[in-house]
């Protein structure tokens, strides 16, 4: 096995694990978690073929295509953040309206 | 696949298991910014320094924060509650996980991308990465900006407490 | 084409118009539809006299045609024709048409039904005379049918009384048996000589190529076409006059008023088929060897001759004044039966003609009588009424003597005569005569006893009014005992009294005019011809019949009358079984009780069972069946198409319900699937891509 595959295997692993928590657990805030686990799992795998994919070698363009793996995962970062902070401020505008963050108590609920 | 590899690859996904299925909430987030740590780990043990502190940074320090914030703001009478979800069938949920993650896997194994042989490590420095973002990607930058503003605003907007 | 001739159809259409009108009237136009009715038959009467002095001046046979209908190829010709025997019988009915007429008037007076009455007396009038102006058998046969109608209409004019509505009844249906056999020798006639005309030109059917065809054609027994087809004309004549099988309705005819009885079933109807025999006497005369007496005369005068007797024999043990009458009438018909089979047209109507005079008259009287008697029709019930009703009593004294033939001076006495005459002298047999000698007997003793149970004797009903003080012209209180009637009844009984004394003298040997008016020959007077072959010593003969008819009549009823109502008959003292027997007319009516309306009632019963299980089972299975189809069809579109709908509606709403749940809001469910998608999506591509 290379490096590449066990760095992309623990990605997929990580993966799946948010994924069950997310499609699996009650409350709001920890589906959130499940879905900044997948997110950094992404992330994972983009910064694995940044360090042991194909690069192309030479021109003046090489050093910015050598950089695009961490780039985006720089981006990816930015706007995961950006996401979960509004996520968590709906949880808490939703909460102070119905007292809870049960998801079974809030789904199909009337507003 | 070096040791160091392997003892981060387990704190991580340990830390995400633990994250994912613990009962008390608050134990879930700190187990997820063990996680989160654990990725900033291997990021630099990749060798993408400025990405695994900028990792520890961002994630453990602002967003497990913030999720540890958010939980103990909504604290209600839901501490003991049952901790699978109302959706029927819990197990179709993992089912489903497992089922993504075998694909997955089958493809890891099964690619091109693991066969090819391995390129030279790229050597990034911290001059060159500031050169790329404020040259060849200045524009997405600016636009990050924006984003962010937009989300701090409309977070505090969305958080704020309504005029009784 | 002379105008009388041309004119002649106006004689029974004034009538019909009077009729139509009458219908139109309403109850209580009692005047208007009195005078409607005199008025048309007096204008018939006076064109009848007309007609009758044309026949008188010219001698001969004159007619009318005209085509009718067309069927096919052939056209359906009617006409009317006058001549001597049509004449003769036009002015007898308008006469005592027009008598009857004017006593109805007095007569129907308590009655509500006035208007109505002198509507019928109209139809029957115009349906009579147009019978008698004739000249095709099919018009004959459409106003025979007309006259049979108002004869049930008028027997049946009291129809709330259950007995004069099967009087009715019977009386049509009796005479509807022998229209059939009219009916048939009608059609055979038309299909043997292809004309229905009695009289055109030589293509008639009682002219010479015609008799001639039908004398020759033979249809087997040795019977010719003529004697099947007179046979069958006489089974109606036999209906309409009441010979022997078919006589059963004449007796129960006079559950009618009085003046019905004395028109339709003693004047005229009755005398209808023995006109219609004397209409068609070519056909029932002719024969293959000229000379001798044809099969079909034969049966007539046979059939006449036992009816007479029969009659005769019933009318002995009558009670009820206007059914002596009627029995009376059928012996009496016999009688012209003889006559026409014996010695010919002349012989029969000169019987027919005196005979409606005399009959009528007896009629009429006995309805003065019943009327007097406020309603009481048992002679055994009446009595002594000579001191109350003294005119009724004179006239009924002479139609009395006419019709027994009391010698020389009466009508009846001339024309019995020539009957008996004509029968002695027979060639086939002398039967007829002794029988219709025995029946003028009984005619003589019945009559006697009648008038002696009327009008001698204690009055045994009633009380007892005083007989100085006779009410001789005021209708006044009907609570009155015995009265007599007023002149508009009284004043046709003396018209008829006195044509029934001198109608006789039109016929008498000494100046036979009738008879020869009737041939169309010429009449030689003279007293000389009372001494013929013969003939004084019958004449001698019949009046010493009469006689002891008469004697014999009183010296039982009239020496010792009965005093109280409920006595014994002299006759039924002395053989009360024979008595009992003529009384029922010897069961002929229970007879035919018991056979023929026995059938007719089994035949209605088969006939019933098949029309409600076989002719209405089909209808019946065939809705049943409908039914079924309806019900199935029902029950498919109820449970299987509603049902469906429903269901499928149902199912619908059901499987969107489900759908919804996609919808409802729960994100872990569409992860779930989203997650299943790309496992699958990205297994497809790599599977693809490795391939």
């Amino acid at each position: 096995m290379t490096p590449l595959a066990g760095c992309l295997l623990v990605s997929s692993l990580l993966f799946a694990v948010g994924l069950a928590g997310a499609l699996t657990r009650r409350n709001t805030i920890l589906v959130l978690v499940g879905i900044e686990l997948m997110l950094n799992a992404a992330n994972l795998n983009f910064v694995a073929f940044w360090r042991f994919g194909p690069h192309s070698q030479g021109g003046p363009e090489s050093m910015t295509d050598s950089m695009t793996g961490m780039i985006f995962v720089l981006f990816a970062i930015a706007v995961a953040a950006a996401e979960a902070a509004v996520g968590l401020a709906l949880i808490l505008a939703v909460y102070r309206h119905a007292k809870t963050t049960d998801l079974s108590q809030l789904i199909g609920r009337r507003p | 696949m070096s040791t160091p590899f392997l003892i981060l690859a387990a704190v991580t996904l340990a830390g995400a298991w633990a994250a994912m299925t613990l009962r008390g909430l608050v134990h879930c987030a700190l187990a997820l910014a063990v996680a989160f740590a654990g990725i900033g780990a291997l990021y630099l043990n990749l060798g993408a320094q400025f990405l695994g502190l900028a990792q520890l940074l961002v994630y453990v320090g602002a967003i497990a924060v913030l999720i540890v914030f958010v939980i103990l703001l909504t604290r209600g009478g839901d501490v003991d509650s049952p901790r699978l979800s109302p959706a029927s069938w819990p197990a179709a949920g993992v089912a489903v996980a497992t089922a993504v993650f075998a694909v997955l896997g089958w493809a890891v194994f099964h690619s091109n991308a693991i066969l090819a042989p391995l390129a030279p490590a790229p050597q990034p420095n911290i001059r060159q990465l500031g050169v790329a973002l404020m040259d060849g990607y200045v524009l997405p930058l600016e636009v990050i900006g924006l984003m962010l503003t937009a989300a701090l605003i409309g977070a505090v907007v969305v958080a704020m407490k309504e005029k009784p | 084409m002379l105008w009388i001739v041309r004119s002649l159809w106006l004689i029974p259409t004034l009538p019909l118009l009077a009729a139509g009108l009458g219908a139109l009237l309403k109850q209580g136009q009692r005047r208007l539809a009195a005078t409607i009715a005199i008025a048309s038959i007096s204008i018939s009467f006076v064109l009848a006299v007309a007609a009758l002095v044309q026949m008188v001046l010219h001698p001969q046979r004159l007619f009318f045609n005209f085509a009718w209908m067309q069927f096919g190829s052939e056209w359906v010709k009617l006409g009317w024709m006058l001549d001597p025997l049509a004449a003769v019988m036009l002015v007898m009915v308008t006469f005592v048409g027009l008598l009857i007429f004017v006593y109805s008037v007095a007569y129907m007076h308590h009655d509500e039904n006035f208007t109505r009455f002198f509507c019928f007396l109209s139809l029957f009038a115009g349906a009579m005379l147009g019978l008698l102006i004739a000249n095709s058998l099919l018009l004959l046969f459409m106003c025979w049918e007309v006259v049979g109608l108002t004869s049930y209409l008028l027997i049946g004019f009291w129809y709330q009384r259950p007995a004069a509505a099967a009087a009715a009844k019977k009386a049509f249906i009796t005479t509807r048996i022998g229209d059939l056999g009219l009916l048939l020798g009608m059609v055979w006639l038309y299909g043997q000589t292809g004309t229905l005309l009695f009289y055109d030109n030589g293509a008639g059917c009682m002219e010479q190529q015609s008799l001639w065809l039908l004398a020759t054609h033979s249809i087997g027994f040795g019977m010719a076409a003529s004697t099947g087809i007179a046979l069958l004309i006489f089974c109606g004549a036999v209906g309409k006059s009441g010979q022997l099988p078919l006589h059963v309705w004449l007796p129960d005819a006079m559950e009618g008023p009085t003046p019905v009885s004395a028109l339709i079933h003693a004047a005229t109807m009755v005398a209808a088929g023995v006109y219609l025999v004397a209409r068609v006497y070519p056909l029932m005369s002719v024969t293959q060897s000229p000379g001798a007496t044809s099969p079909a005369l034969q049966v007539v005068a046979w059939v006449g001759a036992l009816t007479a007797i029969f009659a005769a024999l019933v009318a002995v043990a009558q009670d009820d004044i206007k059914r002596i009458l009627a029995y009376s009438t059928v012996s009496q018909l016999g009688y012209m039966m003889i006559g026409l089979g014996v010695g010919g047209v002349a012989v029969g109507v000169f019987h027919l003609v005196a005979h409606a005079f005399f009959k009528a008259l007896l009629f009429l009287g006995a309805g003065s009588v019943i009327h007097g008697c406020m309603g009481e029709q048992d002679i055994r019930e009446m009595g002594g009424l000579r001191k109350w009703m003294p005119v009724t009593f004179a006239t009924y004294a002479v139609g009395t003597l006419a019709l027994c033939g009391f010698p020389l001076f009466f009508s009846g006495f001339w024309s019995k005569d020539a009957i008996l005459h004509a029968a002695y002298g027979w060639n086939v047999s002398r039967v007829p005569f002794y029988l219709g000698a025995i029946g003028a007997l009984l005619t003589a003793f019945y009559m006697t006893r009648q008038v002696c149970y009327v009008f001698f004797g204690k009055r045994r009903r009633g009380a007892v009014p005083d007989p100085v003080v006779p009410a001789e012209t005021s209708l006044s209180d009907p609570h009155d005992a015995a009265h007599e009637s007023p002149a508009a009844m009284t004043v046709p009984l003396g018209l008829l009294a006195l044509f029934a004394v001198l109608l006789g003298f039109i016929g008498t040997p000494a100046w036979p005019w009738l008879q020869a008016f009737l041939d169309m020959s010429h009449a030689n007077a003279g007293l000389a011809q009372l001494g013929q072959e013969g003939l004084p010593q019958l004449m001698l003969a019949s009046s010493l019949l009469v006689f002891a008819g008469l004697g014999l009549g009183w010296w039982m009823y009239g020496r010792q009358p009965i005093h109280r109502a409920a006595d014994a008959d002299a006759l039924e003292r002395l053989q009360p079984a024979l008595f009992q027997a003529l009384r029922k007319g010897l069961y002929i009516d229970q007879l035919y009780a018991l056979t023929i309306l026995q059938t007719a009632w089994w035949i209605a019963l088969v006939t019933d069972w098949l029309e409600r299980w076989v002719w209405s089972g089909i209808p019946t299975a065939v809705s049943a069946l409908t039914k079924g189809l309806g019900w199935m069809d029902f029950s498919l579109d109820r449970w299987v198409v509603n049902k469906g709908f429903d269901e499928g509606c149902t199912g619908v709403a059901g499987s969107g319900r489900l759908l919804a749940r996609l919808q409802d809001g729960r994100i872990q469910y569409y992860l779930r699937f989203v997650g299943a998608a790309v496992a699958a999506l990205a297994l497809f591509l790599l599977l693809g891509h490795r391939g």
